[in-house]
């Protein structure tokens, strides 16, 4: 009779305690700094550029997109932070380019829309690698993608951070063609200039729209054309929507103006006869028995309290439910299944630090995911793996190189949640940038760097002791706080989840109460593409 | 000429509302039904219930319910004794009683000389008079030259009134203030005439000035007995045609009252009157009272005495018709509580009652009970032809006192709710809510007099209405997508909720609505519990809600700041229709350029039909230059004469139609030069 049912996970929190109550206001305050900073970077440009922008008729980029998809429906943005606090005095918000995963049409489509009252829209290498990586999570999830495109190009000044590498503007071209290839629809949206190499953006499209009287694509502007050739033309007779649709066929469908343009581009999603087809299960969903703003009180921002993952994962997965895998075995990892939005996942969270055992479970539950095709939760909080003379006896080494390579081999969609700190290997075995999850997002609170800033300074201040005392000097305290002071601080600077987030070393940082939102948006889009099997590489023994 | 013998079967030479309230009597007597058809109504209520049904022709009435030899010719087929005309149509036809005797069948109604002499109003005049009813001073002479007319309007002094001898229903008829445009409404008049009864003889009559329209509903017998069933008001008129019936009339004494109704017999019995006839009285200020006309038939507002003396007057039509004896004596006649009577109509109060035709693609009505009737021939789905009368239906409500029955009125009114084409249900309930209607100072001009109240020229909307009418259309959106996600193997996904959720930073949507000619425009913000926090012109209201599904109805259950409502919620045609006690509503949603294919301004540069009829008189050509306000044709559309007007100075361009063409809804007909000045 009980024979389907879970007992619950999570327990009621002690609301009133101080420790409860201080790890809240913590959190609640870093909750309420990334919303005050998001709502910046959400306005884009300078009021002016704005004002400028909207009085020709056109529409904000996130209007542009809110009028794409489907309406009301939420849209799953990447990386809000790009470029903050980048390029000195310079302000780049969101880097230029706005991308993410919303539904057109009830297709999920990868959006990538410039941003053409921030530096008129020009690339930034931060812009560059934002835009190739929405193409990486389109290629991997195989999402349709649609460019909204209104940029001047490379930004030119930083043309060598832009334009040579294997990573840089030429990518975005390259991936377009390999995904068009792979039957991934691209779709452009010529809603301001492309010119240059950005007229290859519409020109390597699947299918493409463009806006009459705003749109324009040519391969150099009217004044390149006066200093080459002494011709003078028109943007609008150079590259504008009749020229392209009417002559050179560069361009597929006339806009009378944005909300047409966006209007047609739903249409053409529609004409896909795309399908969304799932290698996964799915149960009914169900909301989670613990108000999820009770993670502000169970974490906290203090990373060195330590609370149970369970309780984190009580407030994310279908019902609570959670069933758990070797329990009582390695037990600072906790493994188990769960859904959420009804999707099935293999969560693996840290209850501590790693030992051979605990790194031989996760090897373990991770082969089980890839066999049973489930995607792959990370829940990364981890100090990294146990050291000291038995452990290192014990072969932890070996132990962890399993868990790392079984991580990285599984190709089943990997998610990652920093949702406290991430260090050392620890961050390797629980499924790093590096060991390329799906989607990787970051709590305010969480941090992350090769070691612990205290932990560095103390390497750094015995290496400096141990070299004075070869030199037979004295090393004061006074000089060791010295020394520590500023290595403390730069690793608190560059492991704060903004310094990441700017850098694209992850794909955004979340409220933790909108972590079952994005993960079950983030699944929802990685089952677009088919599970693939997984072939495993040597594990030592 | 008495009939003997009973009926048995009765054919109703009549469509819609009045044939199917026949036929329900018929029923309940046991007496089968016999209804006739015109190919516009093959589908229609009175086919359904009648136990048999003939089609007698195409969709104009003069080819099918004016066919006098059709029908004859269907009572023979199918054994039908009797034939009940209903109201208009052959109902008031001298020719078609005296045919139905020639033929044997019994036509129910009066005899045909009553209805000759009743229908030519100078004679009716004289009869009356001589039976000593009082009447109104007026010239009812054979001479009908213009000059003979304007000296007799003269005489008997202005305002005066031309009415077609033999007209009815406010055809034919014009008031004339003042001898300078006597000339073109006498014409006009004429026109109408000769279209509706082929006889445009005019006569004059002195107009009394805001007077009431009362008349008497009285029977007679074959026995030469007569009796009054007491008087109804049906002062409150447009167009000269009545749109609210109440009886007994208000603020008139017992002793009027009984005056009132002996001269009433006293007209009946002077045309020797068999049947149900009513008795039109003008009565002035004082209550003083004119024999006007008499109407030799059953009246569509019969209902509000029906329901003040608990009678069923198509069951004494058919059993007088029988040849018995009226079932009541005067003294066993009651009186009682009070009655109104409000005619819904496919028209636009707001476009001079323009009448209106199309599909009832919403109908609801409220609930009939005892002191409640609907009396209707279309349901939901039906079409309101062009072809005949636009009336959707009469909504009929008793009560014990008069301010009982209206507050019934009103209420019912709430509840009946049309979409799909304009209606006066909205001005019915402005008309019943009026201080002046409640206290009961009703006359024929009460319309233009309180014009202001009663079409108020631009209502703004509350704000309030306009949330409800974005959640509406939020909710219906959900619901779509809801819907959507069924047909997909992936129902859970978080995509698919319509919770506007965006990564650290709210979404905020602008919605445009329209109401009347000016745009809203409201920010709408989706909130974390599911509730919209929606601006509009810096006023905010949070706002949540659900859509339920209620007898096939779709209604919106919303809370606005705090205060919930419920109303009925309808999506048509980009048109967003509430219905609530509180009133309608109705938003649109503007259409986007792209997703328009024909341009609405083509309007601007001349001018439209505003409905489908055929184009009667010409004015101008191609090169005129004419002036804004100029007549530019005439149209007869839905039986009623429109003159389209110049609507700005210039130069016509070109005519599209000439005399007698068929013109349709929306149809360009005259294009103006382009001036300088549209550029």
């Amino acid at each position: 009779y009980h024979g389907d049912s879970v007992a619950r996970l999570g327990t009621q929190p002690d609301s009133a305690s101080s420790t409860y109550q201080e790890n809240y206001e913590q959190m609640k305050a870093l909750v309420s700094q990334l919303h005050e900073r998001a709502q910046y970077v959400r306005l884009g440009g300078s009021e002016k550029a704005r004002a400028r922008h909207t009085s020709r008729g056109k529409l904000l980029p996130r209007d542009r997109i809110d009028n794409l998809i489907d309406p009301g429906s939420p849209f799953l943005e990447f990386s809000q932070f790009a470029g903050y606090q980048l390029y000195g005095d310079e302000e780049v918000p969101a880097g230029g380019i706005i991308t993410g995963i919303g539904r057109v049409s009830g297709v999920e489509c990868m959006i990538v829309a410039n941003d053409a009252t921030v530096k008129g829209g020009t690339y930034y290498p931060v812009t560059v690698k934002k835009h190739v990586r929405a193409q990486e999570i389109a290629l991997q999830n195989r999402l349709p993608c649609i460019y909204l495109v209104d940029s001047g190009g490379a930004n030119l000044p930083r043309q060598a951070d832009t334009f040579p590498d294997r990573d840089h503007f030429g990518r975005i071209f390259y991936n377009q063609a390999i995904m068009s290839s792979k039957n991934i629809t691209q779709i452009a949206v010529v809603m301001g200039s492309c010119t240059a190499g950005g007229a290859y953006v519409p020109a390597m499209a699947d299918e493409n729209i463009i806006v009459q009287k705003q749109g324009t694509i040519f391969l150099a502007g009217p004044p390149l054309v006066k200093a080459a050739t002494g011709e003078e033309v028109s943007a609008e007779d150079l590259g504008g929507a009749d020229l392209h649709c009417r002559k050179s066929g560069v361009t597929d469908h006339y806009a009378l103006d944005d909300h047409h343009a966006l209007h047609l581009t739903r249409k053409v999603v529609r004409s896909l006869n795309y399908q969304k087809k799932m290698d996964v299960t799915i149960e009914p969903s169900e909301e989670p028995l613990f108000p999820a703003d009770e993670l502000y009180g169970i974490v906290g921002a203090n990373l060195k309290r330590s609370f149970d993952v369970r309780e984190v994962i009580a407030r994310i997965v279908d019902g609570s439910r959670f069933n758990e895998f070797k329990a009582l075995y390695g037990d600072t990892l906790v493994t188990g299944f769960a859904r959420i939005f009804g999707y099935p996942v293999g969560i693996i969270g840290n209850n501590g630090v790693l030992f051979s055992e605990s790194a031989k479970k996760g090897a373990h539950f991770v082969q089980l995911c890839c066999q049973r095709n489930i995607p792959l939760l990370f829940l990364q909080n981890i100090t990294g793996f146990m050291v000291g003379r038995d452990y290192e006896a014990e072969g932890i080494a070996k132990d962890g190189a399993k868990m790392v390579a079984a991580v990285a081999c599984a190709k089943v969609p990997k998610i990652t949640v920093i949702i406290g700190g991430s260090y050392g290997a620890g961050n390797y075995g629980m499924c790093g940038r590096a060991y390329s999850p799906r989607f990787l997002y970051m709590w305010p609170n969480a941090r992350i760097s090769v070691m612990g800033g205290e932990q560095a300074a103390t390497v750094l201040a015995t290496v400096a002791r141990d070299q004075k005392a070869r030199e037979g000097k004295q090393f004061s305290s006074a000089e060791e706080a010295a020394l520590k002071e500023p290595i403390i601080k730069r690793f608190e600077e560059e492991g704060n989840p903004y310094y990441s987030s700017a850098r694209l070393w992850d794909d955004g940082i979340i409220d933790p109460v909108d972590t079952r939102l994005v993960l079950g948006l983030s699944l929802s889009a990685a089952l677009n593409a088919p599970i693939q099997r997984t072939d495993f590489g040597i594990f030592r023994m | 000429t008495t009939p003997g013998g009973s009926i048995t079967k009765v054919l109703i030479a009549n469509r819609g509302e009045i044939a199917c309230r026949v036929i329900r009597t018929a029923k309940k007597m046991g007496v089968q039904s016999v209804a006739v058809y015109s190919e516009a109504d093959r589908n229609s209520m009175h086919v359904d219930m009648a136990d048999e049904a003939y089609s007698i022709g195409p969709a104009p009435s003069q080819q099918s319910y004016l066919a006098m030899e059709k029908i004859i010719q269907v009572a023979k087929s199918s054994a039908a004794q009797a034939i009940h005309p209903g109201y208009g149509f052959l109902s008031e036809n001298m020719e078609f009683a005296e045919l139905c005797k020639q033929e044997g069948i019994i036509f129910i109604g009066p005899p045909s000389s009553a209805i000759r002499d009743m229908g030519i109003k100078s004679t009716s005049k004289s009869i009356m008079a001589a039976a000593g009813v009082p009447v109104v001073e007026g010239y009812h002479g054979k001479d009908q030259s213009d000059q003979c007319l304007r000296e007799h309007a003269g005489k008997i002094g202005y305002p005066v009134m031309i009415k077609a001898v033999r007209g009815g229903g406010g055809k034919g008829m014009r008031i004339v203030r003042s001898e300078r445009e006597f000339q073109e409404q006498l014409e006009s008049a004429r026109r109408e005439a000769k279209k509706s009864f082929n006889d445009d003889a005019m006569l004059i009559e002195k107009f009394v000035d805001t007077p009431r329209h009362v008349e008497v509903q009285v029977f007679g017998d074959h026995h030469g007995n007569a009796v009054y069933l007491f008087e109804r008001d049906c002062s409150v008129q447009r167009r000269h045609q009545k749109i609210i019936e109440e009886a007994p009339a208000p603020g008139i004494n017992p002793e009027v009252r009984r005056k009132l109704g002996e001269a009433a017999v006293r007209a009946a019995k002077a045309v020797k009157y068999v049947g149900a006839g009513t008795v039109e009285f003008i009565m002035d200020s004082r209550h003083n009272f004119y024999f006007m006309e008499m109407n030799t038939r059953l009246q569509v507002e019969h209902p509000v005495t029906e329901m003040i003396t608990g009678t069923d007057l198509v069951e004494w039509q058919l059993r007088i018709a029988a040849g018995e004896k009226i079932p009541l004596s005067q003294e066993e006649i009651p009186l009682q509580g009070h009655a109104f009577e409000a005619r819904i109509y496919a028209e636009d109060p707001d476009n001079n009652f323009m009448p209106g035709a199309g599909p009832l693609v919403h109908l609801s009505t409220p609930s009939a009970d005892m002191s409640t009737r609907i009396e209707t021939g279309v349901r939901q789905g039906d079409e309101v032809s062009v072809h005949y009368d636009p009336m959707i239906a009469k909504l009929v409500v008793w009560a014990s006192d008069r301010q009982s029955a209206l507050s019934k009125l009103r209420y019912c009114l709430h509840q009946y709710n049309i979409v799909g084409l304009r209606s006066n249900v909205d001005f019915l309930l402005r008309l019943s809510g009026h201080p002046e209607f409640e206290a009961g100072n009703v006359h024929t001009d009460f319309i233009p007099q309180h014009h202001k109240d009663l079409l108020p020229s631009h209502s703004t909307i509350a704000k309030e209405s306009v949330c409800q009418a974005a959640l509406g259309l939020i909710l219906k959106e959900k619901e779509m997508t809801s819907a959507f996600k069924l047909h997909t193997q992936d129902q859970f996904s978080p995509f698919s909720f319509s919770s506007g959720r965006r990564l650290n930073i709210s979404y905020t949507r602008n919605m445009t609505l329209r109401s009347g000619k000016s745009d809203i425009v409201i920010a709408v913000t989706y909130n974390r519990d599911g509730s919209y926090d929606m601006q509009i012109d810096n006023k905010s209201f949070r706002v949540l809600g659900d859509l339920s599904s209620e007898d096939g109805c779709t209604y919106l259950k919303s809370s606005i700041n705090g205060v919930a409502r419920k109303s009925k919620f309808i999506l048509l045609d980009n048109t967003v229709h509430l219905f609530s006690m509180e009133g309608s509503i109705e938003v649109g949603i503007p259409v986007p350029k792209y997703l328009s294919p024909v341009s609405a301004e083509g309007a601007q540069g001349g001018t439209i039909a505003p409905m489908t009829g055929t184009i009667e008189k010409v004015f101008v050509k191609a090169g005129d230059r004419v002036k804004a306000g100029d007549s530019l044709m005439v149209m007869i559309a839905m039986k009623m004469e429109h003159t389209i007007k110049a609507p700005k100075d210039g130069r016509i361009k070109k005519v599209f139609f000439s005399e007698g063409a068929q013109a349709n809804r929306h149809a360009p007909l005259v294009e103006f030069e382009e001036e300088e000045s549209d550029k």
